[in-house]
């Protein structure tokens, strides 16, 4: 029966890992557009761009104008 | 769908914003209603992308709007609807009706169903532990053990994940009602606190499985009805929006910018370009022209206005530009007797017990009378009072509603995506199962059962070479009847060029000189008709020296309105016309669509005195219409529909919206809305029959937290099983049951 002693724990940190995951996307926005993101992945060229204004990027690509 | 955005601000007038440089990060939403697939997303994002000042885009697929962050001066929302009009899309600056908050999932009830998800699963993994331990060789210590751990998992979880029950039951006995979250509670409370008293006591009655899965269920039910809600809210806000306009204002500088509609305040000057929509009530301070009032009060011809004039939000000015002076509602205009009518109307209808409720209304008292007749039963017949209780709590845990709490909203949410897939948006939480009980249907006549457009009449006689002469001149007017003459020549083959030098005189016609003399196109006293003749046609044309030729135009139907009258009649349906329309054009209208019986040149005062009196015979009156003059009556039937080209008082108003050319959505939503009503209450049957099944079980004390386990998820998935069958089940209207008063003479 000592094997309960970590058993448990065990069973119900990785829930609580479950849940947490959980909620983090769902406060992170993750299932906002369903049927978007479906459509994002298959998409070619750049990825995703965020929701926050890019700081401005002059140069930076090809490293000179 | 059009864009919203008028073009052509006066020439010389750029955005006054251009000359500041001080730029600020603004962060808007647009409404995109036909965004349908990853291409268009990625279109969007792009073009948005490569507009200057843009910070970034980010579409939403799902709720069809995009939210933008740009700089302030640089670029703004009308430009941004433009660059996407150029890239093919309408669209609009979001109007929102309610808090934006109210629109992600993190506000609602999600992270409640995760947090009595994880709950319930690993209570479940303990509980069968449990249970298969009393066929082998488990000890009591470990079945206490477990116990706790399942009340130490179960009690935080029950706290927080139970509230919305608790506070909707709370709220219902502080009003002294009953509803279903009333037996819930109670359920959920009396099986923790037994089960808990159960664990410190080290015995085997232990329902903490039950309990959680129980609220775990219902918050599943009610995550999908609230979902489906906020979707429909969502696509309702966006049809909104695009119907929401932009206005010109003059500002103290002199220099014309374009603002939304809704930031016009009282005092502004609007400057209203022909073709225009006018954005806000106001007296006009310059200009004569001719304000098509169609939406506000169903009248297809324009009137006549000139400095001193009132004109309404929502009309369009049909000739030349208008300086018009914003100004408040004050309390004799048309929109506050509507807004008075609407109020009155609302209360009129008084609040409607949803069937849920009305079902709990039964079923709560008898759950609380089986549950202490038991506790009763059981100290009668000597047990002692620990056990009978644990006896009685069995019986309300059984009984516990789940079935019948999701027998509903499961319904709901099937039939609400089933016409939200046909483009008819269900808006009101109750509105299907008002819908289900409709026998009369009052419909409007323009813009409801017509297209709201003016065709001209197929018994034209003018000769060909005249026509072309007329539509040459017509071609440079706004005008309605100028408009439909246009578009009946070019339909008809004819390329139209249009006539140098013609003059538009407001409120009577159009002239032009050639070298016989001046040819006028126009009203009869314009052209100068005979007297007698004036009533043959609405638009005359004459050239000088030959007789006056006359044309007569029609607001032609919508193209399946006659048969979707004559499958509504024949279902059983009465079926009649309200308009507030010339009665000879309501007349005309009914008949070709096949009425019987029609009333013409109501006010919106009449329309509802017309309902009240339906209402008093006992009938159950579905009113479609989409005018502003409709507003009241919409909220005052018992259900009420409108077409998505309605003005936005009419949309709110609506129990549901329905998109596209077409008639039909009317006969789609009252079979759903009746289909939804039978599976609800085949959903109740079921439920009834599993309480007949177990409720002995239960009171004779032979239910097991294990039966109760069982019973309760079979119940649970057999009512959302047959709910999700109407999604694509194939549906015939049927025949209504009148339960209104006998047939009176009526009209």
């Amino acid at each position: 029966m000592s094997a309960l002693a970590w058993l448990i724990p065990a069973a119900l940190s990785l829930g609580l890992i479950g849940l947490a995951a959980f909620l983090w996307a769902l406060y992170d926005g993750q299932f906002d557009d369903l049927e978007g993101a479906g459509w994002r992945v298959i998409e070619d060229g750049e990825p995703a761009h965020s929701d926050l204004p890019k700081p401005s990027v002059d140069g930076k690509a090809d490293g000179q104008h | 769908m059009e864009t919203i955005v008028v073009p052509g601000l006066i020439s010389g007038a750029a955005p006054a914003a251009a000359d500041r440089d001080v730029s600020t990060t603004v962060t808007t939403t647009l409404a995109v209603p036909n965004m349908m697939c990853g291409g268009c997303l990625r279109t969007i994002e792009q073009a948005l992308q490569s507009t200057p000042g843009v910070g970034a885009a980010r579409a939403n697929l799902s709720s069809r709007r995009v939210m933008v962050t740009f700089q302030s001066p640089q670029t703004d929302a009308p430009e941004l609807v433009n660059v996407l009009k150029a890239a093919g899309f309408s669209s609009a600056e979001l109007f929102e009706t309610s808090a934006p908050a109210q629109t992600s999932f993190a506000s609602g009830l999600l992270p409640r169903v995760g947090v009595a998800g994880f709950a319930a699963a690993n209570i479940m993994l303990l509980s069968v532990s449990v249970w298969s331990g009393h066929a082998s060789d488990m000890d009591s210590s470990v079945a206490t053990l477990f116990h706790w751990i399942s009340a130490l998992i179960a009690l935080p979880a029950i706290a927080y994940a139970a509230q919305p029950f608790f506070t909707s039951a709370i709220a219902a006995l502080r009003g002294r009602r009953l509803n279903m979250d009333v037996p819930i509670s109670l359920g959920v409370i009396l099986a923790t606190a037994m089960s808990l008293f159960q664990t410190l006591r080290g015995s085997d009655q232990v329902y903490f499985d039950a309990a959680v899965t129980l609220v775990f269920f219902l918050l599943i039910g009610r995550t999908l009805d609230e979902r489906m809600r906020t979707k429909s809210r969502g696509a309702a806000e966006n049809l909104l929006s695009l119907k929401a306009t932009a206005a010109t204002v003059i500002g103290a500088d002199g220099n014309a910018r374009q603002i939304q509609a809704r930031a016009v305040v009282p005092g502004m000057q609007m400057l209203v370009a022909a073709g225009e929509r006018i954005a806000a009530d106001g007296i006009v301070t310059a200009g004569r022209s001719e304000i098509d009032e169609g939406l506000i009060t169903g009248e297809t011809l324009p009137r006549l206005v000139n400095p001193g004039d009132r004109v309404h939000a929502g009309t369009v000015n049909g000739g030349a530009p208008l300086h018009v002076d914003a100004t408040s509602c004050d309390d004799n205009t048309l929109l506050a007797e509507i807004a008075r009518l609407m109020l009155a109307g609302e209360q009129s209808r008084g609040r409607y017990v949803r069937l849920a409720d009305r079902a709990a209304k039964l079923y709560a008292p008898a759950v609380h009378i089986l549950g202490l007749t038991t506790f009763a039963g059981w100290m009668l017949a000597g047990a002692g009072w620990e056990q009978a209780l644990t006896y009685a709590i069995a019986v309300l845990i059984i009984t516990c509603p789940c079935a019948l709490a999701l027998a509903v909203p499961a319904v709901q949410v099937a039939a609400t995506s089933r016409l939200f897939g046909q483009g008819i948006i269900v808006k009101a939480a109750d509105g299907l199962e008002r819908l289900a009980e409709v026998d009369t249907i009052v419909f409007d006549k323009t813009g409801t059962l017509t297209a709201g457009e003016l065709r001209l009449r197929s018994d034209c006689s003018v000769a060909d070479e005249v026509f072309v002469a007329a539509a040459r001149i017509a071609v440079s007017s706004r005008h309605p009847y100028a408009q439909a003459l246009v578009r009946a020549a070019r339909d008809r083959g004819w390329a139209i060029e249009p006539r140098a030098g013609v003059r538009e005189v407001a409120g009577s016609g159009l002239a032009v000189l050639s070298a016989a003399g001046e040819e006028r196109l126009g009203s009869a006293a314009w052209v100068d008709v005979a007297d007698a003749r004036r009533n043959e046609a609405s638009l005359w044309y004459a050239q000088p020296g030959s007789e006056p030729v006359g044309f007569s135009f029609e607001d032609h139907l919508r193209p399946d309105a006659a048969a979707t009258v004559a499958a509504l009649r024949l279902a059983g349906y009465d079926v009649e016309v309200l308009s507030g329309d010339r009665p000879d054009a309501v007349e005309q209208t009914a008949r070709a669509a096949g009425f019987d019986r029609w009333q013409g040149g109501a006010r919106p005062d009449a329309k509802l005195r017309r309902l009240d009196d339906l209402k008093a015979q006992g009938w159950h009156t579905l009113m479609v219409g989409d005018g502003l003059i409709d507003a009241p009556a919409l909220a005052t039937a018992h259900a009420s529909l409108s077409p998505a080209t309605a003005v936005d008082i009419s949309q709110n108003a609506a129990d549901a919206v329905f998109q596209g050319e077409r008639l039909g959505p009317v006969v789609e939503t009252l079979k759903v809305a009746k289909a939804a009503h039978r599976m609800a209450l085949q959903n109740f049957a079921i439920a009834i029959l599993y309480n007949i099944a177990f409720v002995p079980l239960a009171m004779s004390g032979r239910v097991t937290p294990l039966v109760a386990a069982l019973a309760m998820s079979t119940s649970s998935i057999l009512v959302t099983a047959n709910a999700i069958r109407l999604r694509t089940m194939t549906l015939t209207l049927v025949p209504v049951r009148r339960s209104g008063g006998e047939e009176t003479c009526r009209l």
